[in-house]
């Protein structure tokens, strides 16, 4: 499955280093000078927290050191040329490092560099983490039971959630796949908000249009999740377009998994995004699986990192489960994207702990054990709540106080979504178009007045 | 934030915005609907598309046009001329070849609160984005309960050229039309081109244009009216181009002047048809289609895409729904061969409607021949 890790904990700005291959041109000439070359050579600089973004070198500058004769003119640019016929290797000779701050016991690594978090903000966003968790077992449990009937938990992702969230203010818009509600969490959606959606009543923003999950919200900036995969990260580069033509002090944030890194859309998206130099953040939740198809079958490169260099854009690896280095990532990449006007790719490293959805069951396809190996030992909640207590910020008597107190709520909000009437027959007709048609008139009228002359065709408590 | 804030006041901003399918509209040039006004000059469609689009662009800054060779090359068919030179390459934007890639990219622009216009070198091409098109555009402002609208305007040519075989011939007009929440527009003349663009750009609603490429180098008469900037034609809303009492034809794009055509040919034998200009094919102006065959009490619908499942099918069934008893004849449907577009030149006149298929069907509806068997 490709999910151990080679952490090199040796080298601390590794993050930033792309992985090592066998140099392309003759030996003549130097290597390329990219970002992470010229990165690299600030390593003093890095003692101290710097994400200071690095100015991508034009393509011609790389060869002014070299004589000209070894140079060969092509639309495009220079390249120098070889003799030696080598062949770029189909896979690196060693995969990309993967940026991680806190170790499993939530210690943070000696040496590492990260965007240091207030207590405040900790403290929130192990709330939220917690908050997400216990949504995700309420929920499925109501699904179970009938009350609703579908969910999709995020289990093992909350850290991507919560920790990618926090380092975005409310400004920057965001286009989520449909494993993110920890976003909308953290912006403020409340609890009874997203147990409204769920259950499709007339208080749900969505006015039951759609099934459950497909949050969106315009209040908080996030866009209505859509079960087509990946066909946000075109919407998110058009929006980023728009964003960068109004010179907005704002990025815009797009997530999808392994699986839809798959799609034609993506390559599009990334394409565009490059061209254009929009500002927007690429984030890969890479949890190992789509549905069934693990990864493995879903590509053969070097995971999703290593695509941003196909595209030109920068890119970076990063611990999933590590909420401090995944803070630390999206917040370094939302200021390159908005100072320098470029696109960002992040990919997280996790595991989909839960199954697919409330319509699978992952264990037909993989090890029960290594399921619940990801649940125990690599939970990212428990990682940070390590983390917070170590500093003082957090202590047993709060975690069993948040968890009961949240979990009334939870269980609150699910008795009053489910007694509050769904949508009236009006809704039926409305937001087809801005303003409804005169078919669409028509028929209303004609439903209504069919239901007043057979009552008996309908249910009782239809809502009209 | 500002951003959501935007495109609801974006949305509602011009008076003249027409939407759906109400009969009440503000647009001055209602006049020049029937008649053009002395003085008229002439203007090809391409020169109209090009002036629609200038004018739209240069009312509202939040306008952008976005597609393959749009910009350095002028527009595959030169409809985009002039225009990266006047708005610069941020409203009109080169795109890579990508229709699924730029069509998603541009719907995003629009849910932001941008108004692209998005151009499809044929609508064949559409196909790839038809995703896009149908499940992130059309659906999105239902699904949302109104929180993302979508005011974007797909156009390009739609339906057969000369000679370019089966991949670049088909029409789509059926296809865009049975989805709810898009508006599908077919014009004709450079009026039409001129009059309802202008509508789709500043419409708030995701709008289909389907352009032909053959009459983009027809000229038109086009009135004073229409030729102001601030001229714009109800969405909805179909033309009597000619009036007549004896047989109504329907027809739209390229098909309009060969209806036109018939007409005289028929008049010259004693058949008086009204030729109908649908303008719109979604909505359908059924109420102007049905008074029409009330008055006639004869139907041909013309079309150059396949018969099965098309534009002249639904209006067959809406007329048989809403004015049976005022049928004097079965309605005579024209449309396109059932193949795929057949390259050869005489294989391709074969494939398509020609002028003397729809005069001998209006005679046949006009009982003034025998009905034959499965007649193109």
């Amino acid at each position: 499955m490709g999910l151990s890790t080679a952490i090199n904990r040796s080298s601390c700005w590794s993050s930033l280093t792309r992985h090592k291959k066998p140099p392309l041109t003759s030996p003549s000439t130097q290597n390329p000078r990219g970002p992470a070359q010229n990165f690299c050579d600030r390593e003093a600089l890095f003692s101290s927290y710097c994400f200071e973004s690095v100015k991508a070198e034009k393509e011609s500058n790389s060869l002014n050191d070299v004589d000209h004769s070894q140079v060969l003119d092509f639309p495009g640019g220079k390249v120098a040329f070889t003799t030696e016929m080598r062949f770029i290797s189909e896979s690196p000779a060693e995969r990309a490092h993967c940026y991680q701050v806190l170790d499993n016991d939530g210690q943070l690594i000696i040496c590492s560099k990260f965007k240091e978090v207030s207590e405040e903000i900790a403290v929130k966003m192990y709330s939220d983490m917690v908050t997400l968790q216990t949504m995700d077992a309420v929920f499925y449990e109501a699904q179970r039971q009938g009350r609703i009937s579908f969910y999709a938990t995020t289990i093992g992702e909350e850290a991507i959630n919560i920790a990618s969230a926090a380092a975005l203010t409310i400004d920057d818009l965001v286009f989520p796949q449909y494993r993110e509600p920890g976003v909308l969490l953290w912006r403020g959606f409340t609890l009874q908000e997203f147990a409204n959606q769920c259950f499709g009543n007339k208080a749900d923003k969505g006015k039951g249009r759609q099934m459950p999950i497909h949050y969106g919200s315009n209040k908080h900036n996030y866009f209505t999740v859509a079960a087509t995969i990946a066909t946000q990260l075109p919407h998110a580069v058009g929006a980023a377009y728009s964003l960068k033509m109004d010179r907005r002090n704002a990025c815009v944030i797009t997530y999808f998994g392994d699986g839809g890194s798959s799609e034609g859309d993506f390559h599009a998206a990334l394409n565009f995004a490059a061209v254009r130099e929009v500002p927007v953040i690429f984030f890969c939740r890479n949890n190992g699986w789509a549905i069934s198809t693990p990864t493995s079958d879903q590509f053969r490169s070097d995971g999703v990192v290593v695509r941003g260099l196909g595209y030109g854009i920068r890119s970076i690896r990063v611990d999933g489960n590590d909420a401090l280095a995944i803070y630390s990532a999206v917040h370094a990449a939302r200021e390159m994207a908005i100072s320098e006007q470029r696109p960002v790719l992040i990919e997280a490293l996790t595991y989909r702990v839960g199954h697919h959805s409330t319509s699978d069951d992952s264990t037909k396809y993989r090890p029960v054990d290594e399921i619940e190996w990801w649940r125990l030992a690599r939970d990212p909640v428990a990682r940070f709540r390590k983390w917070i207590e170590r500093n003082g910020w957090w202590c047993s008597e709060a975690e069993i106080e948040l968890r009961d107190s949240v979990r009334k709520q939870l269980l609150h909000a699910i008795q009053v979504a489910e007694k509050v009437e769904k949508s009236p027959l009006a809704e039926l007709f409305m937001d087809v178009y801005d303003v409804p048609p005169s078919n669409l008139c028509e028929q209303e009228k004609l439903l209504r007045e069919t239901i007043r002359r057979h009552p008996q065709d309908y249910p009782s408590d239809l809502p009209v | 934030m500002l951003g959501f804030i935007r495109r609801k006041i974006g949305a509602g901003g011009s008076s003249l915005l027409i939407s759906g399918q109400s009969l009440q509209w503000t647009c001055p040039a209602v006049s020049a609907l029937r008649s053009y006004s002395s003085g008229a000059k002439e203007m090809t469609v391409r020169d109209a598309l090009n002036s629609a689009l200038d004018e739209e662009m240069s009312a509202d800054p939040k306008v952008f046009l976005m597609g393959e060779e749009v910009g350095e090359y002028q527009g595959a068919y030169k409809i985009s001329k002039g225009l990266l030179e006047k708005y610069g390459p941020d409203r009109v934007l080169d795109t890579p070849i990508t229709e699924a890639g730029f069509t998603g990219i541009g719907v995003g622009a629009a849910y932001y609160g941008l108004r692209p216009v998005v151009e499809f070198m044929t609508f064949n091409f559409s196909m790839q984005a038809i995703d896009h098109i149908i499940n992130s555009a059309a659906k999105s402002n239902y699904m949302s309960a109104g929180q993302i609208n979508v005011p974007i305007v797909f156009r390009g040519p739609n339906g057969a050229a000369a000679g370019v075989g089966a991949q670049h011939s088909q029409c789509y007009a059926a296809w865009y039309a049975s989805v709810p929440g898009l508006k599908v527009l077919t014009p004709y003349s450079s009026e039409d081109a001129r009059g309802l663009l202008k509508a789709a750009i500043r419409d708030p609603d995701p709008v289909v244009f389907l352009e032909n490429e053959l009459l983009y180098g027809e000229s038109f008469p086009v009135s004073d009216e229409a030729r102001d900037s601030s001229f714009c034609l109800p969405i909805g809303k179909a033309k009597i181009e000619r009036e007549g009492k004896d047989v109504t034809i329907t027809a739209f794009s390229k098909m309009v002047g060969y209806s036109l055509k018939a007409a005289e040919i028929l008049a010259t034998e004693g058949i008086s048809a009204e030729v109908i200009n649908l303008r719109s094919i979604r909505p359908l102006d059924r109420s102007t289609i049905n008074a029409s065959v009330r008055k006639t009490n004869r139907l041909v619908t013309v079309e150059e895409g396949f018969p099965q499942h098309g534009v002249g099918a639904e209006i067959c069934t809406s007329v048989v729904e809403e004015s049976f008893g005022y049928l004097d004849a079965p309605v005579e449907r024209i449309a396109g061969a059932d193949v795929p577009m057949p390259y050869a030149a005489n294989l391709e006149r074969l494939a398509v409607p020609q002028v003397e298929d729809i005069v001998r069907a209006a005679k046949r509806a006009c009982y003034r021949s025998v009905a034959l068997a499965a007649a193109a």
